[in-house]
């Protein structure tokens, strides 16, 4: 173990840039936020898509998301993030392409390349938790959507859909728990987010337990606000008297 | 728009070969370290010493709630002196190796801890006062009676969560270890083949995983759970 800590360091001049390396550190956590909230969203959209799919009466569609799901959590988080790195660019139609290889800023690049990765390989897990949300109603539930007379989509937008989700806000806040955590992979395609900020404070300011304890407390930091935000979440949604959306205080 | 050439796979394959050996041995070396370090955390949070009890739930909850891809690069650049003085190790062993087997230990006792907690939960307190109405000690009870039924039950979820320990293993890429994923992306960098390389490993372990999660679903069915 290092003997003299310097929690100073934070506070002296980055080598470039007119900040200091409390600012780079800031900067990381930004990205990282920002990585997760837009990841979320496309995990969240996809995998709700996909988890209904899994659910309706037709069988084609089923194995849709089926194969959706087996494909996505079968492979490696990292590989992915590479395939997406080196194979999604060139799949762009060739302007388009063009223009998001040599225009964008590299770290936007990254970013948005990220964010498909992430989102999609999460979106495998919140669909099977959709999934698992709305075949935990009762059967009732959806025979009498349709009695009442209401189709089948409006069946899931009036009945199912909001009874799933506020039975599946726990496993949903460990997924996003998983998922601040999972940004971390994106510094291995060159984003510059926590973790790369991390290797970067090492290089320079050669304080290594100093930058390293920093960046493991702003994850821990992330993390926590995460399960405050879901928790005040569950509360507000939580439907009186149904037992529905978790404990009942 | 992308254009293959598949046959720099096959020219590979001694090295990926050397690189697949490198992925199992560090999921065999965590799943077997890991699960029994797991058992121990999981039976000291249940401990009547409250500050073992402390530091079991202090050990899970910081382990679960940092990146494993920062636990590596702990493991990695910070503590490799630690560990060589710890483990005795010679000079030339390769650290990287090392670290990577004990940080995934490391990493996956927590998690194994609590799903073997969870499945010690699942047994009924009756069982445990039979037990101990039988005459026998607290650990008897535990090792006797408690510990197989709970590992009988949760027997799907510790394969699980082997199998997503396989899958981590490809991030030992950021400390520059040569796995099976590691040493796809280096040909594929040297060679020019490098979207090759990358499709090829997704399928490898994507069908090592796929066969897995099917085979855990069978166990799943002959334990009748």
């Amino acid at each position: 173990m290092q003997a003299n800590w310097n929690w100073g360091i934070f506070f002296e001049q980055a080598p470039f840039g007119n900040v200091t390396y409390l600012n780079w550190l800031i900067d990381g956590f930004l990205t990282t936020a920002a990585l997760f909230v837009c990841a979320w969203i496309v995990a969240f959209i996809v995998g709700s898509f996909f988890g209904i799919l899994r659910t309706l009466p037709n069988r084609t569609l089923r194995t849709v998301g089926a194969t959706y799901v087996a494909i996505f959590r079968n492979i490696p988080l990292i590989v992915q993030f590479f395939i997406w790195y080196l194979a999604a660019p060139d799949l762009l139609p060739r302007d388009v392409s063009v223009w998001f290889k040599s225009e964008l800023n590299p770290n936007a690049q990254f970013f948005i390349l990220s964010t498909c990765a992430l989102g999609l390989f999460t979106g495998a897990r919140v669909c099977e938790q959709v999934r698992s949300g709305i075949l935990a109603l009762s059967r009732g539930q959806r025979y009498a959507g349709l009695a009442l007379g209401l189709t089948l989509p409006q069946t899931y937008v009036h009945v199912l859909l909001p009874n799933a989700y506020r039975i599946i806000i726990p496993p949903l806040t460990s997924e996003m728990l998983n998922m601040v955590k999972n940004t971390a992979v994106a510094s291995t395609i060159g984003l510059v987010e926590l973790t790369s900020q991390a290797n970067r404070l090492l290089e320079f300011s050669g304080f290594a337990y100093e930058s390293f304890i920093a960046v493991t407390l702003a994850y821990v930091f992330l993390n926590f606000i995460v399960m405050r935000a879901m928790r005040v979440l569950e509360k507000k949604m939580r439907l009186p008297s149904t037992g529905m959306g978790g404990k009942n205080a | 728009m992308l254009d293959f050439d598949w046959s720099i796979i096959a020219q590979s394959l001694p090295l990926l070969q050397k690189g697949i050996l490198v992925t199992l041995k560090i999921t065999i070396t965590s799943i077997i370290l890991g699960m029994v370090l797991g058992t121990l955390l999981a039976v000291a949070r249940i401990s009547i010493y409250a500050p073992l009890r402390w530091l079991a739930a202090a050990y899970v909850n910081c382990f679960r709630s940092i990146p494993l891809v920062m636990v590596l690069l702990w493991f990695y650049l910070i503590v490799p002196q630690f560990l060589t003085k710890f483990l005795n190790l010679s000079p030339l062993t390769d650290i990287r190796l090392v670290s990577a087997m004990v940080a995934f230990t490391a990493f996956e006792a927590a998690y194994y801890s609590e799903i073997i907690r969870a499945g010690m939960n699942s047994v009924s307190r009756g069982q445990n006062y039979a037990a101990l109405a039988l005459g026998m000690t607290k650990s008897q009870t535990l090792i006797y009676v408690i510990l197989p039924q709970a590992f009988r039950v949760m027997t799907p979820l510790l394969l699980t969560q082997g199998v997503i320990l396989f899958q981590d293993t490809a991030l030992v890429y950021i400390i520059g270890l040569a796995d099976f994923f590691r040493t796809a992306t280096n040909i594929g960098k040297t060679t020019g083949y490098e979207i090759e390389m990358v499709l090829f490993a997704g399928a490898g372990y994507f069908v090592v995983c796929f066969c897995a999660s099917l085979a855990v679903t069978v166990v799943k069915k002959r334990l009748k759970l």
